[in-house]
């Protein structure tokens, strides 16, 4: 049988929802599931399965989602779902794919479009899967959507630090002391930014918060319906972890957006655009100062106006000094010097 | 199957190829019109990917052909597309079935029926290409079935019958078939490869049935199940680990009847054992000189044979308890190594020490180690466990030790 190196595969055309009133009413994420109150994460993944319909398999890497999520006997999942690795979701995301790919390509079952959506957990994705979820980025000829639901720390081991955990954070594996005050000295990764400018035939990266929750669902329609492997990185605070009142979640998703701290984007083949309140920073709107996003967590009690400071500089340089603001980290040389060649 | 290097003679409509042992898995493959599989390298098992990529290549197999960026990935991303109904396969060596593990240790449980080729190897450091069988025993006590082969034509037929096995619904567990790095997976052999449609007689279409993850049959899987019901879904692996035992045996005389070939005793080669004074016992490729040497010593009149274990998982037990227990004292020459393990044995010695334990006949056993790392096994090695086994048998009792066969002092 002669192919064509380039197969393209079918998906289902989720067009955007027009406003809140136009989302569908059906729910494929629904009780049984065991998250503490004020989760945002598993908000998530009611939005996000929400937003992909009832022909999708879900995969869900070891970690908050899955443990509280999944009960024997209770799951809240509607739709087919199974757990795979901590370090697997892009694994699974190009398993599934590959297995349903084979099969209906074969005749061995009803050819038909079916989401495939791999989620995992910030630990499980920025660190420990970040490898697999690389390669899933570059097998274009199969589709499926990773989603980071990044809680900023591994929350459901008792808070430690990950690559994502801001720099400061108390967590139980940096707990501020007498002699440092400041166990945890590195700055977070840049998901996002990184899985779009490092898989050049990955067509569709994009950030979401669900505190903008048609924007976040609307981000997840638009990554399967572009077909290939996609990747979403949703920042979902959490109260255990953060050290806030429930009652908060939303209001810092918010915040972490107004502060300039998450910039909400998205990377559709190869172009960056703005959206919702980043895209208002972009166009001039002042950013809030990051310690009005910091100070209401228990995570940064510890810090100094010196620790704010640097925190706030950082994050200026972001929008400053960034050849792409708050996307890509890189920035020209200064014109002068490179026009004279000075190192 | 008496004696395993000769063939048997060729059905008209068989082909006769001269291939490797990791050519004839493809070749096997091919028939058996597998859906994906994943490949990362690491010598000696890589040469069975290299060979279905250009099955693939050259439209000979239609499947998903990934190549992983690991091997954890390439066990995982298998074992989640057998879950969704696809026929998979996959494969490793040495340390990079134990960069694996934690996929190997999740696939029995989740009853996914994938069919692997370990191609053995010592596990590095210190760097070693050559055969040891440490690797594929990382494995044994997790669900995995276990079965090595020592030629090309046991390696497709095993293959076929691996599938057979795996995908029977009574089972749904994995199995690794072992074969000797270089020794069987580099060494070309004449080969029987049957026709398309006697496999699909012998071969039905993998139906994941109720355990398939789809849209039409919304299930979870995997959910935390804790101490409330952990012990059940261990129980019932063991449970399919028994049941192997029937089903395997089947699989073997079902496909004698397909293909007019295959051993009666599925579980365990016998070479020369009929009227044997001392048995030796060995899996793998190290029949090709334990052969030789039984055969050099048979001519000077000491009745010497060879058990050859092909399925480590599940334990033939009984059978071989009753074969072994005729002999006048047994040699267990392990090509693995079980670091402070009982007498310091290896894997194999020990097993069967525990399997003889209840039989009523408990003939001396002698525990050797030979050939890790790839170092040839001679037939000196083999004259020198012989006599150490006649010096048992006179002697009424073993030396409770283990031997290292062909180490500089």
């Amino acid at each position: 049988m002669a192919e064509t190196t380039t197969f393209t595969n079918a998906t289902q055309i989720l067009e955007p929802f027009r406003g809140v009133k136009k989302v569908t009413i059906e729910e494929y994420f629904t009780s049984g599931h065991r998250t503490c109150q004020g989760c945002e994460s598993a908000l998530v993944m009611k939005l996000m399965v929400k937003a992909a319909g009832p022909r999708t398999i879900v995969l869900g890497s070891t970690g908050c989602m899955y443990v509280a999520n999944t009960t024997y006997y209770t799951t809240p999942w509607v739709v087919p779902w199974m757990h795979t690795q901590l370090g697997s979701s892009g694994s699974a995301a190009l398993g599934t794919a590959a297995g349903l790919k084979a099969l209906m390509r074969k005749g061995k079952m009803k050819a038909e479009p079916i989401n495939v959506i791999a989620f995992c957990g910030d630990g499980g994705g920025a660190d420990m899967g970040i490898g697999a979820i690389s390669a899933t980025l570059t097998h274009k000829e199969y589709n499926s959507l990773i989603l980071l639901y990044d809680n900023e720390s591994y929350a459901n081991t008792d808070i430690q630090i990950s690559g994502m955990t801001p720099f400061g954070a108390h967590t139980t594996f940096s707990p501020p002391g007498r002699a440092k005050r400041i166990m945890h000295t590195r700055w977070k990764k840049n998901m996002a930014g990184m899985m779009a400018a490092g898989h050049p035939e990955c067509r569709y990266v994009a950030t979401v918060c669900a505190s903008y929750a048609v924007e976040m669902m609307n981000r997840v329609r638009r990554a399967l319906t572009i077909g290939g492997p996609t990747f979403i990185h949703s920042l979902d605070p959490c109260p255990k972890g953060w050290d806030y009142d429930p009652m908060l979640s939303h209001e810092l998703g918010e915040l972490a957006i107004e502060t300039g701290l998450f910039p909400l984007y998205e990377v559709e083949d190869g172009q960056v655009r703005y959206y919702g309140k980043t895209k208002a920073i972009v166009e001039g709107r002042a950013r809030k100062p990051v310690r009005e996003y910091l100070l209401k967590q228990g995570r940064f009690a510890h810090f100094t106006e010196e620790d704010l400071a640097y925190f706030q500089r950082k994050v200026d340089a972001m929008w400053q000094t960034w050849e792409i603001p708050a996307v890509v980290p890189f920035k020209r040389l200064d014109a002068t010097k490179s026009a004279l060649g000075a190192t | 199957m008496a004696v395993a290097t000769k063939a048997a003679p060729a059905a008209a409509e068989d082909k006769e190829l001269l291939i490797s042992g990791s050519e004839a898995v493809a070749e096997a493959l091919t028939l058996a019109d597998l859906d994906v599989v994943t490949a990362y390298p690491i010598r000696p098992y890589d040469t069975v990917m290299q060979a279905i990529a250009k099955k693939i290549a050259n439209g000979q197999l239609v499947a998903e052909y990934i190549v992983a960026e690991g091997e954890h990935s390439q066990f995982e991303i298998v074992k989640h597309a057998s879950t969704v109904g696809a026929r998979v396969f996959c494969g490793s060596s040495g340390v990079g079935w134990a960069y694996a593990m934690e996929c190997l240790v999740v696939t029995p449980p989740l009853r996914v029926p994938m069919v692997c080729l370990v191609g053995n190897r010592a596990l590095d450091d210190p760097g070693a290409f050559g055969v040891e069988h440490n690797d594929a025993l990382f494995v044994r006590d997790l669900g995995w079935m276990l079965c090595w082969i020592d030629s090309s034509q046991e390696a497709l037929d095993t293959t076929l019958i691996a599938y057979r096995v795996a995908e029977d619904r009574r089972i749904f567990l994995p199995c690794a078939i072992s074969a000797d790095g270089a020794f069987l997976t580099h060494s070309q052999a004449l080969t029987l490869v049957p026709p398309k449609e006697k496999v699909d007689t012998f071969l039905p279409r993998y139906n994941r049935g109720d355990l398939l993850l789809h849209p039409d049959n919304p299930i979870t899987v995997a959910p935390q199940a804790n101490e409330d019901w952990v012990i059940e879904i261990r129980r019932q692996n063991d449970e399919a680990m028994k049941r192997a035992s029937t089903v395997i045996e089947e699989a073997y005389a079902d496909f004698r009847r397909v293909f007019g070939r295959a051993p009666d005793n599925p579980w365990f080669e016998e070479y020369m054992t009929q009227d044997a004074e001392v048995v030796l016992v060995g899996m793998g490729t190290i029949s090709l000189p334990i052969k030789v040497a039984i055969r050099e010593m048979r001519a000077k009149g000491k009745k010497v044979g060879l058990v050859r274990l092909r399925w480590f998982r599940p334990f033939p037990t009984e059978k071989l308890v009753a074969a072994l227990s005729k002999a006048q004292a047994i040699g267990v020459i392990d090509r693995d190594y079980s670091m402070g393990s009982p007498f310091m044995s290896g894997v194999v010695a020990n097993e069967i020490r525990a399997a003889m334990y209840n039989a009523d006949r408990r003939p001396p056993l002698l525990s050797f180690i030979s050939g890790l790392g790839g170092r040839e096994v001679t037939l000196e090695d083999v004259y020198k466990a012989t006599e150490m086994c006649y010096g048992a048998a006179k002697a009424g009792r073993s030396d409770a030790k283990t031997h290292w066969l062909g180490v500089r002092d």
